[in-house]
């Protein structure tokens, strides 16, 4: 059982790091990849800004990994996550999960995406297009209600 | 102990960490709060809405009737929004 937690500012790709986790491997039957992106709010938004809380960001993130490794018969779990600012287009998030079947997997991959949405200590601030201050992105009710759905 | 400042947090107080005394009667992350929102205008400003502030004490959430005795490092931050 293979987990990567990565907090960097660069960018990621997803296709190699899905590979890794099943390079050399004969039992894992089914790898789900998640990439959230950053969207342009329809052209107004010109980037945004990821503020972390280091160390606790790996730590909890890691937490949550081991949960989705409790839950479900994961072969593999890679998460990485970016700070600072990230341009419309570019990727954000990455969750890789990898299992004998995909229903773990599937699962397993909304889990850690909806857990790191109300857990992961990250604050999203937007840059306006029009060059203005957007201030900081509100955290969502259907967020945390996504997160409570797991709830044991 | 330290109190670190995040995101909004942070910048309606101003800085991102400092270390703290808060006086006996603050037992609580919730009392700490509250405490920390008396400490000047920036504060009560960063603090205006204690219920969604979120707390993590030696980098792990808790609750606000969590005991902050023995912390060393004590987050406050609005609710996240990564992913």
């Amino acid at each position: 059982m293979t987990t990567t937690i990565r907090i960097q500012a660069g960018d990621f790709d997803a296709a190699a790091e899905a590979r890794k986790l099943t390079d050399g491997r004969r039992d894992i039957g089914a790898v789900v990849t998640f990439a959230g992106l950053c969207r342009d709010e329809g052209g107004s938004l010109a980037a945004l800004e990821l503020e972390h809380y280091p160390q606790m960001a790996e730590e909890e993130i890691a937490r949550v990994a081991a949960r989705a490794r409790a839950r479900w018969p994961l072969a593999g779990v890679t998460v990485i996550h970016r700070h600072g600012k990230v341009a419309p287009g570019a990727q954000i998030v990455l969750v890789v999960t990898a299992s004998a079947h995909r229903t773990a997997a599937f699962e397993a991959a909304e889990f850690l995406m909806d857990y790191l949405k109300t857990r992961a200590p990250f604050w999203k601030k937007e840059h306006r297009a029009d060059g203005s201050e957007g201030g900081w992105v509100e955290a969502r009710d259907a967020d945390d209600r996504a997160a409570e759905r797991w709830a044991d | 102990m330290k109190a670190v400042y995040f995101a909004s947090v942070r910048e309606r107080i101003g800085k991102s960490e400092e270390v703290v005394s808060p006086p006996p009667g603050v037992i609580t992350a919730g009392d700490l709060v509250a405490w920390l929102a008396g400490l000047g205008e920036t504060y009560a400003h960063a603090f205006d809405n204690p219920k969604i502030i979120r707390v993590a004490i030696d980098r792990h959430h808790v609750k606000h009737d969590a005991l902050i005795a023995g912390a060393r490092e004590i987050a406050f931050f609005p609710p996240m929004t990564g992913g």
